[in-house]
């Protein structure tokens, strides 16, 4: 059935078995990607301890990482990346407000806590 | 107006009002709303779980410490298990996109292969958090030991086995001279725990008297966890030293100088907040990945009944879809949080 009313966006919007090569490649190419980083995060996790001088680096680069495997997700994945402007942000930027206020506080909090508790123990 | 498409839309598209805001689906859009507000809800717990681990910093256990078992290999292999489930939730999530792929080319069977592959690495998955939690609340052969100092330390290395226990004295069940060889580990955890094991002998619960025979442990060190008198967190005690001092607390006939496995009151392997986090937070995903499961299943019956090439389109597959790789993104930071730092 020939159908000419669907223009920019469409639930029966279909692609063609080229277009369909194009992204199972691609959707490959970030299973590698994810597996990958996985696997480094696992060989770092295990090697380098906690007590090592590096580990503050070292813990920076796994939260790096895990944004990164998260972005791939949310954006490959999830399809967020092809959605239009207005729907990305309206769902990122209150997520990360809330989020990113939620994390400072409670952890500048634990922090001060746990100064306390030190004190008194010693 | 903002959001508003441009140009004509397909009746089938069109949201009750005729318009449709976002270019996108009703229901595609409803379960954004949903998944950011259960991302707030993940972040709340992880969050939290940052809180108490900041608070209680140094004594806070270590990920390659607490997770180094895998299936039929035993201990020594930190992390390489949940790196395996990791692994497994990250393909079944790959599946679940092409079956959304498959969806878009009206492929029915490419759409029933993948989703079909997809339920089955949900399952997988489950299955493996359910043999996690198994040994988390089984825990080590060593426990975790009270010094006499009152410090707290975890024990590494390698328990030797018990061989058997051959009983001194009789009691209800048992006879002078019987070797008693069956559920070992288990009587004798739990006659340590009630402070009836002294010097080596272990009273059993119908109150005969037995020998513990038991091989030597192998590369025993122990990690402080809490300060004591003596040792500080953070301290480790080598083997030349470790061995006296923790079968000093195994025989002293002192109840609950060890604990072993973990519950909600207690465990082997930190604070006691660190086995609550555990259960919510692992519990609270896996719940989501078992529902994703179910809901994928009611999905593919409506598949291979037709339901949705009847429709004209797989947005079904979509909406789900997008669930289901929100379950997978969630673990990915579970896995960072509470395994790697």
């Amino acid at each position: 059935m020939e159908r000419d009313d669907i223009i920019e966006y469409s639930l029966d919007i279909h692609h063609s078995e080229e277009h369909g090569k194009a992204i199972r490649t691609k959707i490959w190419k970030v299973t590698a990607l994810l597996t990958a980083i996985t696997a480094l995060e696992v060989v770092l996790g295990s090697q380098i301890k906690q007590s090592s001088d590096y580990w503050q680096a070292i813990k920076w680069f796994f939260i790096g990482l895990t944004l990164i495997k998260a972005a791939y997700i949310v954006v490959i994945f999830m399809h967020l990346g092809d959605e239009k402007k207005s729907l990305k942000y309206m769902i990122l930027i209150p997520y990360f407000i809330f989020i990113l206020y939620l994390i400072y506080i409670l952890i500048v909090e634990a922090l001060a806590i746990n100064s306390v508790w030190t004190l008194n123990v010693v | 107006m903002a959001g508003h498409a441009s140009k004509e839309i397909d009746s089938s598209t069109l949201w009750g009002g005729k318009i449709s805001p976002f270019s996108t689906s009703y229901g595609k859009m409803m379960m954004w709303f949903f998944l950011v507000s259960d991302a707030l809800t993940f972040s709340g717990l992880l969050v939290a779980y940052g809180f108490t681990r900041h608070a209680c910093l140094d004594a806070w256990p270590i990920g390659e410490e607490t997770f180094n078992s895998m299936p039929f290999l035993g201990h020594g292999y930190p992390l390489l298990y949940v790196a395996l489930m990791t692994f497994i939730l990250i393909v079944s999530s790959v599946t679940m996109v092409l079956a959304v792929e498959a969806g878009h080319r009206m492929d029915r069977k490419g759409v029933t292969k993948w989703l079909l592959a997809t339920i089955i690495g949900g399952f997988f998955f489950v299955g493996s958090q359910a043999w996690e939690w198994s040994h988390f609340i089984h825990g080590s052969e060593f426990g975790k030991v009270e010094l006499t100092d009152g410090s707290q330390a975890i024990v590494k290395g390698h328990f030797g086995e018990i061989e058997n226990f051959k009983v001194l004295e009789a009691g209800k069940h048992h006879k002078k001279g019987d070797v008693i060889t069956d559920d070992l580990l288990h009587q004798f955890h739990h006659a340590v725990v009630a402070g009836n094991v002294e010097n080596g002998i272990i009273t059993l619960h119908d109150g005969s008297k037995a020998k513990v025979n038991k091989k030597a442990d192998h590369g025993m060190t122990l990690i402080i966890k809490k300060d004591g008198g003596k040792h500080k967190v953070g301290d480790v005690i080598p083997e030349s030293k470790a061995c006296d001092m923790y079968y000093e607390a195994v025989n002293s006939g002192t109840p609950n100088r060890l604990v072993y496995g973990a519950d909600l009151q207690q465990n082997e392997y930190g604070p006691q907040q660190y086995g609550q986090f555990f259960f919510f937070i692992t519990g609270f995903h896996g719940f989501h990945v078992f529902s994703g499961v179910i809901i994928n299943i009611i999905i593919l019956m409506g598949v291979i009944s037709g339901t949705y090439h009847k429709r004209g389109h797989y947005e079904m597959i979509e909406k789900t879809g997008l669930y289901w790789h929100f379950v997978d993104l969630v673990w990915v930071f579970v896995f960072t949080f509470f395994y790697l730092v």
